[in-house]
């Protein structure tokens, strides 16, 4: 086969590695809606029949879906402010000279790096030293500090990549700081952010070790689950609905990355030729 | 020309950054609807100044005046300028006609208004249309012209023009020099245009000011910085100059002999500049002011034997490289081939160069 260059000659070995890194990262997760399906509330091969009795079970759980309101509502609010703050902190870190800027960034992306078991330890001492009451707030609390470096990661290649001379123009054309922000960087910067959106809920609405801590009386998604893993019979259900929550997951994180490239190529295409 | 009627006024504006000094006393005064260029190599702080006039950098000392106003504390969407960026910094997100409307908002304008200022505006850019489309899809020309439209369209007291036709290529550069000249006399706005290109310069120009680490050389007319050059910076800038060192003789009734290296006694006009006996000095030659023959000429002024090392044929005209005993560097000799089968090269062989004392341009050291 002569087809494609030196650099992309098919290289079976790789290939075969490839799969097989697929494969081991994703078989275990497909057990989940596998068994899901399955007409027993024992995990076990041989599989004993086709059903949706788990799903239909799940509907007449109240439980389930005030913990889903709970989730969704601690996920916009974490998303929403997340990406807020790190729009500010993203254009600053991109269109500021800030002395230490290195440092500083390093502290705005280390919650990435220190485990989670840590925070939640740290800000549940925090929090009821300061006499504050657990409850969903405090849960958002902690869901934004782990939430606003992906935001800032996600949006400070946005700012890098469209050129400033764009905004100089706008305050040359007349329009003030504010302006030039709602007219000229928000669009440009729009798919970024709404991929930062998108990301940030997801991550909120997945994480566990936070809520665990910081949670009053309502649980979120994942504890509930969390919870019901002691009840044998309801295992079922949970394997229904850690499978819709794992699709929506996957078709929200898709999307942001979908929506971002998008833009990025066309953005690219105005500031490569300058 | 009096500081108090000049339309923009730099005086005595310094810009540093950090320790380095990017602007350094720079006074410059430009006229009402001039077509002003800054010119200069890259780093000489000609953009620096621009985007000072713009309000993107703010001055470290010294004033700059616009129509008698002040500058300093105005921002740059209060200044009544506007600018086309030296990429042209189209909004991406928008389609061409919203580009160019972009600066409109403010007027509060009936929206039937607005839209025959834009077509007026794509008319008058020879784009007329390009209005629905985007504007990341079109050349660089095209994004130059929108790049104006935009500016125009809010009739502004100066326009900035940042290196706008560097990107392009040669034969659209060219056109869009005459376009460009053209649309200034008839919008007749005062435009300050940055170039690092002489030959740009030159074409465009009411106006030059002739930059260099910071600071103003000389700001004259194009014949004038091409004729006259103040120094020998000016000189060696502005197209090829040949230069001999030599010392002042006498100086008497504006007049000053010099005696060259090479050439030997030169009488030339003295300048305004005062000269003083014993004083060294250059004497500055432009390569066309020479004639070149093989015979010694009887009725000139001034000439000198050479050796003929060098010669390239350039069609319209022919460059030598003649070598003079006693001067250090080939003279450049530019002749235009006006007879066809003109003996324009030959290999190494004695040569006379003449010219007149009106050719020569005496430089202080």
């Amino acid at each position: 086969m002569s087809s494609g260059s030196y650099i992309r000659r098919p290289n079976r070995p790789l290939q075969f590695y490839a799969a097989l890194f697929l494969i081991v990262l994703y078989v275990p997760v497909l057990f989940l809606p596998l068994f899901s399906f399955n007409d027993s509330i024992y995990v076990r091969f041989p599989m004993s029949g086709f059903t949706f009795q788990w799903y239909i079970e799940l509907l007449d759980r109240t439980q389930v879906w005030d913990s889903l309101m709970n989730s969704i509502k601690v996920g916009v609010t974490t998303a929403i402010i997340s990406t807020g703050l790190g729009i500010l902190a993203a254009k600053a870190i991109t269109r500021y000279r800030i002395p230490g800027r290195g440092p500083v960034v390093g502290f705005i992306m280390l919650p990435l790096v220190v485990p989670g078991i840590i925070f939640g330890v740290a800000l549940l001492v925090l929090i009821s030293r300061l006499g504050i009451p657990l409850s969903l707030y405090t849960v958002t609390a902690g869901h934004i500090i782990v939430c606003l470096p992906f935001a800032i990661a996600t949006l400070i290649p946005r700012f890098e990549g469209f050129n400033k001379s764009v905004e100089e123009a706008s305050a040359d054309l007349g329009e003030n700081a504010w302006w030039t922000f709602w007219r000229i960087t928000f669009p440009i910067m729009l798919p970024g952010i709404l991929a930062s959106l998108l990301l940030t809920f997801t991550v909120s609405f997945d994480e566990f070790i936070m809520a665990f801590f910081l949670s009053g009386t309502d649980a979120t998604l994942p504890m509930y689950i969390w919870g019901q893993l002691r009840f044998p019979q309801a295992f079922p259900s949970i394997l229904a609905l850690a499978s819709i929550i794992l699709l929506v997951s996957f078709i929200l994180v898709f999307l942001g990355q979908w929506i971002n490239r998008n833009a990025h190529s066309d953005s690219l295409e105005s500031s490569t030729d300058t | 020309m009096t500081q108090d009627n000049a339309f923009i006024s730099f005086r005595n504006v310094n810009k540093f950054f950090g320790q380095f000094q990017a602007i350094n006393d720079v006074s410059i005064n430009i006229d009402h609807g001039e077509f002003f260029s800054l010119l200069g190599p890259s780093g000489c702080g000609k953009t620096t100044l621009l985007r000072m006039l713009a309000g993107f950098e703010g001055v470290s000392s010294g004033e700059i005046y616009i129509d008698g106003q002040p500058m300093s504390g105005v921002p740059p969407h209060q200044r009544p300028i506007n600018m086309v960026f030296q990429n042209y910094a189209i909004f991406p997100h928008l389609n061409v006609r919203d580009n160019i409307a972009y600066g409109l908002r403010k007027q509060k304008l009936p929206r039937a208004k607005r839209l025959d200022m834009v077509d007026e505006m794509l008319d008058l850019s020879k784009l007329p249309d390009y209005g629905d489309r985007k504007a990341t899809q079109l050349s660089g020309g095209q994004r130059q012209r929108i790049a104006l439209a935009r500016a125009l369209i809010l009739r502004p007291k100066v326009l900035l023009l940042d290196e706008p036709l560097g990107a392009l290529d040669k034969q659209l550069r060219e056109k869009m020099q005459l376009e460009l000249r053209a649309l200034q006399k008839t919008v007749g706005i005062t435009f300050v245009f940055v170039t690092h290109d002489q030959e740009e310069a030159l074409t465009l120009s009411d106006r030059i000011a002739v930059m260099s680490e910071g600071r103003d050389l000389q700001v004259d007319t194009p014949a004038r910085l091409y004729e006259y050059p103040a120094n020998r910076e000016v000189a060696s800038f502005i197209g090829t100059m040949n230069f001999f060192d030599g010392k002042v003789v006498s100086v008497a009734d504006g007049e000053v002999v010099i005696n060259v290296d090479g050439l030997g006694e030169i009488t030339a006009s003295a300048g305004t500049d005062p000269l003083l006996a014993g004083q060294s000095v250059s004497i500055a030659i432009r390569p066309e002011k020479l004639t070149l023959t093989h015979e010694k000429p009887d009725d000139a002024q001034y000439s000198v034997k050479g050796q003929l090392n060098n010669a390239a044929y350039l069609g319209e005209r022919s460059h030598y490289y003649v070598d003079v005993g006693g001067v250090l560097q080939a003279v450049a000799v530019s002749s235009q081939n006006r007879n066809r089968g003109e003996d324009t090269g030959g290999q190494s062989r004695p040569v006379w160069l003449s010219w007149d004392s009106a050719a020569i341009v005496v430089l202080k050291d």
